[in-house]
């Protein structure tokens, strides 16, 4: 693998251009453009997974993401559960939904949310039908929207229509050396050229923030970002703790990987931005982005499954996932890239790898060489080469609850 | 180049991080600041694994510890130069 990639760093120096690298994707009925074509049956709450997974089971080909809630939420906590379910709906890589819930008010309210993009979608409510019944109904709908989306075909797009989400895991001293420069000179490189990027984990700037404040396009978008971190720290981690966080930030994993505080952690973390590129707005979790391309700054935990759901929901379509020890994450919708810069990860746990870049810490290869090994591959998955994380079959889909359900 | 035992990233930092496994005591190692290519020797007194810091210069107890040129925190006890900096000498200032 080592051999393969420093190929492709020679390979990528004599470029010099990276605007016009041809894709193809699916271009969707609003404009967007997906890289996967999945067909999804989305269960409304936790009592319709077992429906939706005998869906999945009878309809070989398309694929049912159960997940724990939707039950008795209300508020803020509702909204974003909403926004989350309908996103990951209306998200490009998905061709077409079946909707199974256990009643038909909240089912058709993330029916009528995905149907906005003008994608095939419908729903079905359990209550007066009965499992079997409602699963036998949207077997066929879920047949029927395989064989069409089966027929739907890639065609010619730029790599700059995408959405490119990034978010680190398992993270160790390595990440900031290595994976996350990377990933941040893969930005400072494609968000001149158009795309839309992202990165998030709120609780994880803590000790960079006056910095993150400063990488905000203007000084009112850097205080809209404070407002959000200072919210955080108050509601959140003062509200809630009981010690100094000494074995969640930095995590267990972490202190093995040698990282120590969470300032060391964070400022790793926010080499993921690049040096150049600056953030155009701040989202809520699971917002789809208003203010057109440009890199965004999303109010997230550092959970990985659940920061990149909340992504996915947002519209990305493809995730850059830098890890230091090895974080084996996936996504059920969109495909998550593992690169590493820590060589006993690359000897270790191989299988989950998309991308060595160990040879940064032996001063093989430079950062901005990295970044273009890691645009190759963007477009090679792209263009249909599967993950890691989706060949080993991983599909994290871990909704955020902001509080006890009523 | 030669690949270096340990990487620091900034002039100001008085911690690198060893890069390579098996690193044991009394090595001496090739360091590398990756902020201008330069590099130095220093010698490692404890076995450190990979990922792990070391100070590069003597620490003492209620210092702020240094790393991308910026505060990651204070030495809870007097470190040696060379020796392993982590979670027995080093805290954060937060929460």
């Amino acid at each position: 693998m080592a051999k393969t990639a420093k190929k492709a760093a020679k390979k990528s120096n004599g470029r010099a251009k990276r605007s016009d690298i041809a894709i193809r994707g699916w271009r969707r009925e609003n404009g967007r453009i997906g890289v996967r074509n999945h067909v999804l049956v989305l269960p409304l709450d936790d009592l319709s997974n077992a429906a939706a997974e005998a869906v999945a089971n009878n309809i070989k080909g398309v694929m049912a993401i159960p997940h724990a809630y939707g039950r008795l939420q209300f508020g803020e906590d509702l909204e974003l559960f909403f926004r989350t379910l309908i996103g990951t709906g209306a998200n490009p890589n998905v061709a077409a939904v079946v909707v199974i819930g256990i009643e038909e008010g909240w089912t058709k309210r993330v029916v009528d949310g995905i149907k906005k993009t003008g994608k095939p979608v419908v729903g079905f409510g359990i209550e007066g039908t009965g499992d079997i019944m409602t699963v036998a109904k949207a077997s066929r709908a879920a047949k029927d929207f395989l064989q069409w989306a089966t027929e739907q075909k890639r065609e010619e797009c730029e790599l700059s229509e995408l959405w490119i989400s990034a978010k680190c895991g398992e993270s160790d001293t390595t990440t900031g050396l290595a994976s996350c420069p990377t990933v941040g000179n893969m930005y400072d490189k494609l968000i001149p050229k158009g795309i839309y990027g992202v990165f998030g984990e709120t609780s994880e700037i803590t000790g960079a923030e006056d910095l993150a404040k400063a990488r905000a396009i203007n000084p009112k978008i850097g205080r809209k970002w404070y407002r959000v971190w200072q919210a955080y720290q108050n509601d959140v981690i003062e509200a809630h703790k009981t010690d100094d966080l000494s074995e969640s930030q930095p995590t267990k994993g972490n202190i093995a990987g040698g990282l120590t505080t969470i300032e060391e952690k964070a400022l790793g973390n926010l080499e993921k931005i690049g040096r150049v590129c600056r953030y155009i707005d701040v989202l809520e979790p699971a917002q789809a982005p208003k203010r057109g391309p440009g890199l965004y700054f999303m109010d997230t935990s550092s959970a990985a499954a659940e920061c990149v759901t909340l992504m996915a929901a947002a519209g990305y379509v493809v995730h850059c996932f830098p890890t230091g020890q090895g974080n084996v994450i996936g996504n059920p919708i969109i495909p998550v890239i593992k690169l590493t810069g820590n060589p006993k990860t690359v000897r270790t746990m191989s299988e989950h790898i998309d991308l060595d870049i160990s040879g940064i810490v032996r001063r093989e290869i430079t950062i901005p060489e990295a970044g273009d090994m890691l645009i190759d591959i963007i477009a090679r998955t792209a263009n249909g080469r599967l993950t890691a994380a989706e060949a080993l079959g991983h599909r994290e889909f871990v909704l955020t609850k902001l509080y006890r359900s009523a | 180049m030669k690949a270096p035992q340990l990487l620091v990233h900034d002039k100001k930092d008085t911690v690198g991080v060893v890069v390579v496994e098996n690193l044991k005591a009394g090595t001496d190692m090739l360091c590398v600041v990756t902020a201008d290519n330069s590099s130095f020797k220093l010698k490692a007194t404890m076995d450190v694994p990979i990922g792990h810091k070391i100070a590069l210069n003597e620490i003492k107890k209620g210092d702020t510890v240094w790393k991308y040129g910026h505060d990651i925190g204070k030495a809870v006890a007097n470190i040696k130069k060379g020796e392993h900096v982590h979670v027995h000498n080093l805290k954060t200032k937060r929460w």
